[in-house]
């Protein structure tokens, strides 16, 4: 398809602005070409994740922009990177390269005028995209979020293109931009399931996990989840969607607000496919998302994506008063910006009371204590149940946020408020 | 050489360069985040047939990659140490893998071209036999 430009688009192309913009604009048109799209359209947002060093090439990169004093034209916020920068201790093992060129990436982000957010849920902090606003999304949890959630419009940009993208203001004009790219075209029907199940956040996360499996790289749209299903819920539900699948955007009938109705979701077309979900299938998406037997308990992993102020104030009055084993580790990830609001509330001091570990800036798949865990490990996220076993030599129990922290609490898995026998998770 | 054809086919090109090297047909995506190491170039992702195979050297015959964000700089930090492909053919369409070799060609001028082919095109990229690729988008598959 041919690509339509502006002239001061075709002026960036033609390196009016300096090779740099030249680069970033030469960058974005080859992925528009790759994408087909026949124009770009103006961002207003960017969250980006090429922030996250893995190699020199992300300080390399980096380090054009900044030789060039750019600036960006729109805000640009920053995703979690592999270090926390408040403990530089945080990641001894990765050697002192890898910790010099990942926080000088970081450094060099703000230098060139992002808001150094350091989180995977930047929908957590106020004054971010709304309603219908062209964005540009890079983590895959966030992307999903905004899309459904928000209704802002991006596609999953990666590392590079997300910056380039940024720093001309424009991204091709395709898929999830667009109003046919965001019809939905797989249709999962709950209605069959028990209420009281539906409305756990459990279930949101095993739903996310199941409905990623089956969907793909498609829209789906979820009919049958309770209208005030908590933001919380929505969260689980967009992380666990974009790990088991390629799912950048989900509807849900009544919950998100491009799906008033179904036939508002389906854009007054029929669904390719209509999954009826039942009981045994939840329970085997439950099942797979956590493979490890009962047992002792060596740690538990909370806040992927990172912990809200409304999770921090759940935990709270969780643990009030109780105390983690010893024998067991226990970690909440969080943004900064979250960890402030949740300690001028009162929520960290009982937290940090029963010895929990709160870390910022970065996720507990880069922590060294992590790192070095070769156990069992219980988490209420299914992201984290998705991704651990592939990154971490754990053994990985998956259950709500009350059952982990009974369990760290005795030191053994317990499954006890959502996983009693009897109960519905019970197989 | 006796026994030995040539066959050759067009693709398409996402990122321009020309190479020479043997094929490795992977069965399945690979992620370059996560599921790749760039310091040594071998396939780390334990759920992929392929696990502890190395990509150095060889042109990489895949569908598409596995959409982590941080595909493009795995891509780049490969291309940067060498241990990376030096072409990539995939099945699909896929800018996280183009961007990639652009940028790391941007940053270090080295080209490794990245390239889409057809459904029966495709088919006749098999793993072990050699392949030189012009910057046209033109294959030669020698076997």
């Amino acid at each position: 398809m041919h690509l339509e430009l502006t002239d001061k688009d075709q002026a960036l192309l033609d390196g009016d602005d300096g090779p740099l913009g030249r680069f970033a604009m030469n960058i974005v048109v080859r992925a528009a070409g790759i994408a087909g799209a026949p124009w770009l359209a103006d961002v207003s947002f960017a969250h980006i994740d090429a922030c996250h060093y893995y190699g020199t090439a992300h300080l390399d990169f980096v380090r054009r922009f900044a030789e060039a004093s750019a600036r960006f034209p729109v805000p640009v916020w920053t995703n979690t990177i592999p270090v926390s920068l408040r403990r530089p201790e945080n990641r001894a093992d990765a050697g002192a390269r890898f910790n010099e060129e990942a926080r000088e990436v970081a450094r060099l982000y703000g230098e060139i005028g992002c808001r150094p957010v350091w989180t995977c849920a930047p929908y957590q902090i106020p004054g971010g995209p709304g309603f219908g606003d062209q964005i540009i999304g890079s983590e895959s949890n966030a992307v999903a979020y905004y899309n459904s959630v928000v209704g802002a419009r991006t596609n999953k940009y990666g590392d590079f293109l997300d910056v380039c993208a940024a720093y001309v203001g424009r991204v091709p004009f395709s898929g999830l931009h667009t109003d046919e790219g965001r019809r939905a075209t797989v249709e999962f029907d709950l209605t069959g399931l028990p209420e009281e199940v539906r409305r756990t956040e459990m279930f949101c996360h095993v739903l996310g996990h199941l409905v990623g499996a089956h969907a793909g790289s498609r829209v789906p749209l979820i009919t049958g989840l309770p209208d005030d299903t908590p933001k919380d819920s929505l969260k689980g539900i967009s992380a666990a969607v974009a790990a088991s699948g390629g799912v950048a955007m989900f509807h849900a009938v009544g919950v998100t607000p491009e799906a008033p109705d179904r036939q508002a979701a389906l854009q007054g077309r029929d669904a390719d496919e209509i999954i009826v979900v039942s009981p045994d299938m939840v329970r085997a998406s439950w099942q797979s998302l956590s493979p490890a037997s009962d047992g002792p308990l060596d740690m538990v992993a909370l806040g992927t994506p990172h912990f809200s102020v409304s999770e921090f104030e759940r935990l709270a009055r969780l643990v009030d008063g109780r105390a983690v084993h010893p024998d067991v580790t226990f970690y909440v990830s969080t943004s900064r910006f979250v960890e402030q609001i949740a300690k001028e509330k009162g929520f960290l001091r009982p937290i940090a009371e029963a010895g929990i570990d709160v870390l910022v800036d970065t996720c507990t798949y880069f922590s060294p204590a992590v790192r070095n865990c070769r156990g069992r490990v219980m988490t209420n996220s299914a992201k984290w149940a998705y991704y651990a076993p592939g990154m971490l030599s754990v053994e990985v129990v998956f259950g709500s946020m009350e059952d982990c922290v009974l369990s760290a609490t005795t030191g053994e898995v317990r499954r006890e408020t959502a996983t009693a026998p009897g109960k519905f998770w019970d197989v | 050489m006796s026994g030995q054809s040539i066959t050759r086919i067009q693709t398409t090109v996402l990122t321009p360069g020309s190479a020479s090297a043997e094929l490795l047909v992977l069965d399945e995506a690979l992620s370059f985040w996560g599921g790749f190491d760039p310091v040594n170039g071998t396939i780390l992702d334990r759920h992929h047939s392929q696990a502890g195979r190395s990509v150095s050297g060889r042109i990489i015959v895949m569908p598409s990659s596995r959409g982590s964000a941080g595909t493009p700089a795995g891509v780049a930090e490969s291309i940067r140490l060498n241990t990376g492909p030096v072409a990539i053919i995939l099945r699909h369409r896929d800018i996280n893998i183009a961007i990639g070799a652009m940028v790391a060609n941007e940053l270090y001028g080295t080209s490794v071209p990245v390239l889409t082919a057809g459904e029966i095109e495709y088919q006749q990229l098999i793993d072990g036999l050699h392949a030189e690729i012009a910057t046209d988008g033109t294959v030669q598959i020698t076997g």
